[in-house]
C-alpha cells in the first residue's frame, strides 16, 4: 500500500471506531458523565468540606484531576477491549485481516479509537467538573501530554485483553479486578503522603499513581512523585505494550489459525 | 505468457493438534477462469481459501496471486483478492452502506470513490433501497448479497466464493449465478466452492476435487463429464405397470406403478430401449436423469480416494 492508501485505511478505522461509540452513546458517553457527577456531589460537595484541604487545595479541587483521569483510563481501555473483542466474536475483524492494511495500522487505528473515546469522555467530565469547582490548568503541555499518553497506554492494554479474551466475561475481569482497584489506590482521593511508610512504598509500585499525579501536577501544580519519572514510566509501558500487541496481532491463534 | 490468476505449489497445512489439512497441493487457475473447488466437508477447501486470504497460516509451499508471492508481496497480492466467506462476518450493527464504504477504505480507496463503488454494487445486487438498514435486519439472502457486494467494492481481479449460495432459495440462487457469470464475463477470475454440484456444472469451466488434503482430480468440467460412462434414467409411463418391462438385459428396477429406472452405458442407444418398450405396449410420457451427473462422478472419485489408507482420521479445526 502507498502512504496515502495507508493513511486512508488508518482514518477509516478511526472513523468506524468513533461511529461505533457514538452510535451506542447511552452505553459509552452517558454512564461516565452520571458516575462522575455523583462522585463530585458525594466526595466534593457533601463529604469534601468535612475532610478539609489536601495539598493546599479544597478536597474537590484535589480529587477533580484524578476523577478525570479515572474516566479517561476506563473509557480508553473499555473502548478497545469491547470493540476489538466484539469484532473478533462477530468475525468482522476478518474484514481487516483479509485487507492489505498493515498490522501496525490496524493496531494504531484501534488505539486511536480508544483515545478518541477516552479524551471525549475526559472533555465531558472536565466540563461537568466546572459546575462544582474551578480548574486552573498550571501546565497545559504536561496536562495534555499526560492525558493523551495515558489514554494510549490503556487503549493498548485493552487491545491485549481483547486478543486473549475467549468470552464476554473475560473482557470485564481485568477492568473489575485489576484496573478499578489500581485506579482507586492510585491516589485519586488522597495524597500518598497520608499513608503509613509501608503502604506508601506499596503505592509507588502502582503505575496508575504516576499517571494521576502527573496529571494533577499539570492541572494543580502539585504531585506526590517526580513528573519526569512519570513520563518515563508511561513511555516505557507504551513501548512494551505496543511491542506485545504487535506480536499478538501477528502470531495470535485467536486471530489466525 | 500471461501469469496465472492463482498458482499453488506444494501447499501444506498442519494444525497444532497434528492434523494435516493440506498434504502438498498444486493448483493453477488461469486468468478469466470460472473455477470450481469441490470436496466433502473437512477436505481442505476452507483451509486453502483461508491461506489465500491470510486467515490461516500455511505450514509450507508457495502461493502466488497474479504472479505475486503472498509471503514476499503480501500487501499487493491482497489487493487483487475479493473474498465471499461462508459465514456472515460483517458487523451486524452497521448500516450496509457504511460496511461497504469502510471496506473500501481498508483497501485505501478515497472516500468519494468508495461511496460511488458502494452505490454501484448495492444497486447491482438490489440492496440500494436497504442502504440505511442495519445488517442484522436483512434477510439471509440479502446478507449473502451483501457479502458479494462487499467483496467487490475494491474491484478485485480474483473473486473467491466459499459456498456463496448455501441456504439461498432457488430464485435467488439463479439470480446470483447470472450476476457471477456477468462479472466473470467482464474479466474477473472466479474460484467457487460449493456443495451444489449443479452449480459447479452450470457455472464453471474447470474443476479441482480435493479430498483429505489432496487434489484427486483437476481438469475441465467437460473432460470430467466425458469420463462418465453410464447414466441412470427414470421413465414415467402413461399406464400403470405391475412389473418391470423387459429391458433387454439392461439393469433397472420398478420405482412405482408409473415409473421405473434403467442404467444405460454410453455405448448403448436409447432408441433400442424405446423400441423394446413400444413392442411391449409401454408408453413413455417423460424421462429424466436420476441424479446430477457431476454429483455421481464426485461421489465415485471421493469414494475411490477413501478406499486408500488414510494417514490420519481427524477433525479439521479450521
Amino acid at each position: 500500500m502507498s502512504g496515502t492508501e495507508k493513511w486512508i485505511a488508518f482514518i477509516t478505522i478511526i472513523v468506524r471506531e468513533v461511529r461505533r461509540f457514538l452510535r451506542i452513546w447511552p452505553q459509552t458517553l452517558l454512564p461516565p458523565a452520571i458516575t462522575i457527577t455523583l462522585y463530585f456531589v458525594i466526595f466534593g460537595t457533601l463529604i469534601g468540606p468535612r475532610i478539609g484541604p489536601m495539598a493546599g487545595f479544597n478536597y474537590i479541587e484535589f480529587v477533580a484531576p484524578g476523577l478525570i483521569m479515572l474516566s479517561v483510563i476506563t473509557n480508553s481501555y473499555g473502548n478497545v477491549v469491547s470493540s476489538f473483542y466484539g469484532a473478533k466474536f462477530g468475525k468482522s475483524v476478518e474484514e481487516l485481516l483479509v485487507s492489505p492494511v498493515p498490522n501496525y495500522i490496524i493496531l494504531t487505528g484501534f488505539v486511536m479509537g480508544g483515545v478518541a473515546r477516552g479524551l471525549g469522555v475526559g472533555v465531558i467530565v472536565t466540563l461537568l467538573s466546572l459546575f462544582f469547582t474551578r480548574l486552573n490548568v498550571e501546565h497545559i503541555v504536561v496536562t495534555c501530554s499526560v492525558v493523551f499518553l495515558t489514554s494510549v497506554l490503556f487503549s493498548l492494554a485493552g487491545f491485549i485483553n481483547a486478543v486473549f479474551a475467549r468470552s464476554f466475561d473475560d473482557i470485564s475481569i481485568i477492568p473489575s479486578f485489576v484496573l478499578t482497584p489500581l485506579t482507586y489506590l492510585g491516589g485519586i482521593f488522597y495524597s500518598i503522603d497520608m499513608l503509613p511508610g509501608l503502604w506508601e512504598g506499596v503505592s509507588r509500585a502502582n503505575p496508575i499513581l504516576y499517571m494521576i499525579n502527573a496529571f494533577r501536577f499539570g492541572v494543580l501544580g502539585v504531585s506526590d512523585i517526580d513528573v519526569g519519572w512519570a513520563f518515563l514510566m508511561i513511555g516505557l509501558f507504551i513501548v512494551g505494550l505496543y511491542a506485545y500487541s504487535m506480536y499478538l496481532l501477528v502470531n495470535s491463534k485467536g486471530l489466525r489459525s | 505468457m500471461t501469469e496465472s490468476a492463482l498458482t499453488i505449489r506444494n501447499l501444506r497445512k498442519a494444525y497444532d493438534n497434528g492434523f494435516e489439512a493440506l498434504k502438498g497441493i498444486d493448483l493453477d487457475v488461469e486468468q478469466g477462469d470460472f473455477f470450481a473447488l469441490l470436496g466433502p466437508n473437512g477436505a481442505g477447501k476452507s483451509t486453502t481459501i483461508g491461506i489465500l486470504c491470510s486467515l490461516v497460516r500455511k505450514t509450507g509451499g508457495q502461493v502466488k496471486i497474479f504472479g505475486l508471492d503472498i509471503d514476499s508481496r503480501f500487501s499487493e497480492a491482497k489487493k487483487y483478492i475479493g473474498i465471499v466467506p461462508q459465514e456472515f462476518n460483517f458487523n451486524q450493527f452497521e448500516k450496509i452502506y457504511d460496511i461497504l464504504v469502510t471496506q473500501a477504505g481498508y483497501f485505501g480507496i478515497p472516500r468519494r470513490l468508495a461511496e460511488q463503488r458502494a452505490e454501484k454494487y448495492l444497486r447491482l445486487l438490489d440492496l440500494w433501497d436497504k442502504r440505511s438498514t442495519q445488517a442484522m435486519m436483512l434477510s439471509g439472502g440479502m446478507k449473502r448479497r451483501l457479502l458479494i457486494a462487499r467483496s467487490l467494492v475494491h474491484e478485485p481481479r480474483l473473486l473467491i466464493l466459499d459456498e456463496p449460495t448455501a441456504g439461498v432459495d432457488i430464485e435467488l440462487r439463479r439470480s446470483m449465478w447470472h450476476f457471477l457469470r456477468e462479472i466473470n464475463r467482464q474479466g474477473t477470475t472466479i474460484i467457487l466452492t460449493t456443495h451444489y454440484l449443479e452449480e459447479a456444472e452450470s457455472l464453471c469451466r474447470n474443476v479441482a476435487i480435493i479430498d483429505r488434503g489432496r487434489i484427486v482430480q483437476n481438469t475441465s468440467i467437460k473432460s470430467l463429464l466425458k469420463t462418465l460412462n453410464r447414466e441412470v434414467f427414470i421413465f414415467d409411463t402413461r399406464d400403470a405397470i405391475e412389473t418391470l418391462p423387459d429391458l433387454g438385459g439392461l439393469p433397472g428396477h420398478l420405482l412405482d406403478e408409473h415409473s421405473f429406472e434403467v442404467e444405460i452405458q454410453k455405448s448403448d442407444s436409447l432408441n433400442g430401449v424405446f423400441d423394446r418398450l413400444s413392442r411391449q405396449g409401454v408408453e413413455i410420457v417423460s424421462m429424466r436423469n436420476k441424479a446430477n451427473r457431476l454429483e455421481e462422478l464426485f461421489v465415485s472419485l471421493v469414494r475411490a480416494n477413501s478406499d486408500e489408507p488414510a494417514a490420519e482420521e481427524n477433525e479439521e479445526v479450521a
